[in-house]
């Protein structure tokens, strides 16, 4: 009978590589799902892209949900992303702020001039340090962060049609319902 | 030659390997001679088929025919005529085709160097290898195939990796296949014996050269893969634990115990299951390398574009030939303890217990690399497991080894008796406490050099004691026969790699400095003076070139000179600089210009002192060279009519009990 | 599918290429132990962006980035548990290349000395039966090279 383990063993460890092609397929296996779900957004302050003297803080976001949408001149994701937000980001009904992340804010006004600005406001992340707290390691990415300032959601990768519709728009209904 | 032969000439040996697998294995079942005699030709011409489709891609590539999408994605006009040979293994298709090239070499030798094994054993095993090929061509034929056309033909391809731009990488491959592939031999030798029924132990005597060779490739070619990871990726690291790199490793922690076990059956006649089941599980760690390096589902620097279809095929594969061998493990392995008994302090135990912590160590391996995709799978959440888990473990479990090793020529098969052990033990014990004491003074105290020094010494002293214990006790002409002498070679080679890891493990200095030409940084006792960047240029790439001047207390070490290449299409790759030598590698690689707009003033480097570093190949040479002077011992050439009798005996005997 | 994927290695790659070298990176130590504190750190933490490397060797942007934060981190005096907290709580535990030692990773830590035991057990088991079965017979003269 012990003769037998050694197979057992092998068709166990077959199971687990099939899984393995399995889950392969069906996720991005570069993705890291953030730890900062359910937890309060860091403290930031960034300037505005347009107008850099004007600084955008947590605090002066507090009280409504909204969007961060984590993007960059210099991403070729974001560009496939860019008509997905262009047309849908009106529908969200919650503000879409742009996070332009390590980017040159000549190349990003330009790339937007040329690509169209959905965002309701952008602000610069030139260094990237602050992207650092977010747990951000790439673009496009997008958070959903609520009244109270803690994140909802997280999207890795460029947003699709499916996914807005099938994770995103739940996510924000969901917390519209909480809204007093 | 149209590639379109190549492919033919594919199919013509998938054909071949069909008719190897099936008419000897229903030959020998049936006894049937007519059948069994079908597997050395067929073997024979499915090798010429594979070569010929072999030797069509290499001149695909020669030729520039970038029709061949393989050759393509893998090459262009400015790339060296060597680095085109080279890139036939370079990526998926081309290197599948050399894994089955090398099968076909190592099934010809076995049909050219078998002339004594009986008909129907030899029958299984050439079918055995025949299935495993038939596997791996339709593998090469349904999803992976190298002659795929590109049309229209692009006027020039794309590039070989640069990393990939280097003869160490040219070597590596094939002679790491010669290994992984080499244990497919010991699995059709087991898988033949299981089928026969026949437990007799001198199969295992056939199998012993086959076995310790392979394993000598193998050994050789993790060795190539280290270095040249050392000299090309510029991070003077060595291993990384990274999962292809594990995924060889494991067959080899396995071939190791195998050729250990294998010794114990073939003399001593015990431990027959354990030596089939070992060489089962070291052919099939070669399978789930392949599998783990081609399927994608482990994220690694080394991995082929991955595809699922793909990695669902080999899995298939590897579920039917493993799963299978392992079924008949369980239903035709020996279920009688055989051979001659052994008491506590005995060779067989020391080996047993060698046994153990390597099967351990590979299982250790193996739950390191496949733990990310088991957090995937229960839900665990996404873990990385690297080199301080893999350091931490795997040391741990060889100091036993290593306590071990010095004791195991002197151990006797069966009993031994403690007084030459005990001479063995103060000996050894003393010279590594005094060169330890010495080292400490050498080494600033630093702990892990110390322990590398006294086990070293251990071992090594444990070696030469028993080389003058042969030459006092023997005389002319008996005294190391080729077994021993690989098995002392290979011993002494733990002892030198011992020395190379842990002293340059701890020993080693680096440095990130920023310097403007003329400017002197120290690292490690060695002074570096950077004397500015000029440009220069090569067959497929140009450069930008440092000259860096080391001195050591004012006198003249090295002038050296890294490099950062750009290849076609602005790939870059940093060609670092070394100063080899016996007792230290002196290591530069090139940064970044401080300001990329004035590439004359100061740039960043880093700069190593490596002590011993080569000491870590050189071990593992001497095991190879170890590996390979046993497996050319004359004993397991010499024909014995005696053996071929008592074989037939015991079959009988098997047969009627 | 395949030419998607292709494409994507392909610039990946010459994204990489373009930012190559960027490891080196020299910081502003204060001495050479803090610069040890600093490789041995950066070794055992992963870049995320990269294919199985860690931070101290990685030449991608995000990597050196990261650095940048740890060297930050370790001038504002936290210590190595700190520090590694710090990035495991923005990235998660697959940040750390040595797994921490908790209920989801025992099987990783302790499933080798189970198997260990386990093999220690057959083995001890194998040698008492077969020192059991009397001392092995006279050596007769074999040639199975058991003579040395």
């Amino acid at each position: 009978m012990s003769r037998l383990l050694p197979f057992f063993a092998f068709m166990l460890l077959a199971a687990l590589l099939g899984f393995g092609i399995w889950w392969n397929s069906a996720h991005d296996p570069t993705a890291v799902p953030s730890p900062l779900i359910n937890k309060p957004a860091p403290d930031f302050a960034l300037p505005m892209l347009d107008t850099p003297a004007k600084t955008v803080s947590k605090q002066s976001l507090l009280g409504k949900p909204y969007l961060v949408n984590v993007f960059a001149s210099w991403c070729f994701a974001c560009g496939e992303e860019h008509p997905v937000l262009m047309a849908e980001s009106k529908d969200l009904g919650v503000p879409l702020i742009g996070y332009d992340y390590k980017d040159d804010p000549q190349d990003a006004k330009a790339w937007l001039a040329q690509h169209g600005n959905p965002y309701d406001m952008v602000i610069a992340d030139t260094s990237g340090h602050t992207a650092i707290d977010f747990g951000v390691y790439g673009a496009p990415e997008t958070f959903l962060i609520d009244g109270k300032g803690v994140i909802r959601y997280k999207r890795i990768g460029p947003l699709t049609p499916e996914v807005i519709a099938q994770q995103l728009k739940p996510a924000i209904e969901a917390l519209q319902k909480e809204a007093p | 030659m149209t590639p379109e032969l190549g492919q033919l000439a594919l199919i013509l040996a998938l054909f071949l390997a069909l008719a190897q697998s099936v008419l000897p294995l229903i030959g020998a079942w049936r006894g049937n001679r007519a059948l069994m005699a079908v597997a050395r030709p067929a073997a024979t011409g499915q090798a010429v088929f594979v070569a010929l489709a072999f030797v069509i891609l290499v001149s695909a590539f020669l030729r520039f025919d970038f029709s061949v999408q393989y050759v393509a994605d893998n090459s262009n006009l400015q790339l060296p005529w060597y680095y085109r040979i080279a890139a036939v293994w370079g990526a998926h298709e081309g290197s599948m085709l050399l894994w089955v090239l090398i099968l076909n070499v190592w099934t010809v030798a076995l049909t050219l160097f078998s002339r004594r094994l009986p008909d129907a054993f030899l029958a299984r095993v050439l079918g055995v290898l025949g299935i495993i090929s038939t596997g791996f061509l339709c593998f090469i034929l349904f999803t992976s195939n190298p002659f795929a056309r590109l049309l229209p033909m692009p006027p020039d391809g794309a590039d070989l990796n640069p990393v990939l731009q280097d003869p160490g990488m040219t070597f590596h491959p094939p002679v790491l296949y010669m290994g992984y592939v080499g244990f497919s031999v010991a699995f059709a030798f087991s898988i033949a014996a299981l089928l026969g029924g026949s437990m007799e132990q001198s199969w295992v005597r056939w199998a012993r050269p086959w076995t310790n060779a392979a394993w000598g490739f193998l050994s050789c070619g993790i060795v190539a893969g280290s270095w040249w990871a050392y000299a090309e990726l510029g991070w003077g690291g060595w291993w990384f634990w990274d999962p292809v790199e594990n995924a060889s490793f494991m067959p080899w922690l396995v071939g190791v115990a195998l050729i250990h076990a294998q010794a114990v059956t073939e003399k001593r006649g015990s431990l027959r299951a354990w030596t089939i089941l070992l060489s089962l599980f070291a052919f099939s760690l070669s399978l789930l390398g392949t599998f783990l390096v081609r399927s994608g589902i482990l994220t690694s620097v080394h991995a082929f574009a991955s595809d699922p279809r793909r990695g669902t095929f080999i899995l298939g594969f590897l579920a039917v030939v493993v799963g299978g061998s392992l079924l008949l493990y369980a239903l035709r392995a020996p279920k009688v303890a055989g051979g001659k008994a052994f008491a506590l302090v005995s060779r067989e135990s020391a080996i047993l217990i060698g046994n153990l912590m390597f099967t351990v160590a590979a299982a250790m391996v193996m739950l390191g690399t496949l733990f990310p995709l088991l957090g995937d799978a229960l839900n665990l959440g996404k873990i990385s497991v690297g080199p301080p888990y893999f350091g931490l473990l795997f040391p741990l479990l060889m100091l036993p080894v290593v306590l071990l090793l010095p004791f195991g020529p002197y151990l006797r098969w069966g009993n031994s008796e403690a007084p030459v052990l005990k001479q063995v033990l103060v000996r050894a014990a003393i010279a590594a406490a005094a060169c330890a004491v010495i080292a400490a003074f050498f080494v600033q105290g630093q702990l892990k050099a110390i322990a590398g020094v006294a086990g070293a010494v251990w071992v090594g002293v444990g070696v030469v004691l028993y080389i003058v214990k042969r030459w006092r006790d023997m005389s002319r002409g008996r005294r190391y026969p080729a077994e021993m002498a690989g098995m002392l070679l290979a011993h002494f080679g733990v002892a030198v790699f011992l020395i190379g890891v842990m002293l340059s493990e701890s020993l080693s200095v680096t440095r990130d400095v920023r310097l403007s030409p003329g400017q002197v940084a120290t690292v490690g006792g060695y002074e570096f003076r950077f004397d500015g960047v000029s440009q220069t240029t090569g067959p497929n790439w140009t450069a930008e070139q440092g000259v860096v001047t080391v001195t050591r207390n004012g006198a003249p070490v090295a002038v050296m000179h890294p490099q950062k290449r750009t290849y076609a299409h602005e790939q870059v790759q940093t060609t670092s600089a070394i100063d080899p030598g016996i007792t230290r590698d002196i290591y530069v690689a090139l940064g970044e210009p401080m300001d990329p707009n004035h590439v004359s003033g100061a740039w960043a480097l880093r700069l190593y002192t490596k002590p011993f570093v080569r000491w870590i190949w050189g071990g593992g040479l001497f095991m190879m060279l170890g590996g390979f002077v046993s497996a050319a011992d004359r004993r397991f050439r010499v024909k014995r009519e005696v053996e071929a009798t008592q074989a037939v005996t015991a079959t009988l005997q098997e047969s009627q009990a | 599918m395949a030419k998607l994927l292709r494409t994507a290695v392909l610039l990946l790659v010459t994204f990489a290429g373009i930012a190559a070298a960027q490891a080196i990176d020299p910081l502003p130590f204060r001495d050479h132990a803090e610069e040890l504190r600093f490789q041995h750190l950066t070794s055992e933490l992963r870049c995320l962006v990269c294919q199985d490397e860690n931070l101290a060797d990685s030449n991608a942007d995000f990597a050196r980035d990261l650095r940048h934060k740890v060297f930050e981190l370790m001038q504002q005096g936290k210590n190595d548990a700190q520090i590694k907290q710090y990035l495991v709580d923005r990235y998660s535990d697959f940040v750390l290349y040595d797994p921490p030692v908790n209920h989801r990773t025992w099987l990783l830590w302790f499933g080798p000395l189970l198997i260990l035991i386990a093999g220690a057990l057959v083995v001890a088991n194998t040698i008492r039966k077969r020192s059991r079965s009397g001392a092995p017979a006279a050596a007769a003269p074999t040639e199975n090279g058991d003579d040395w």
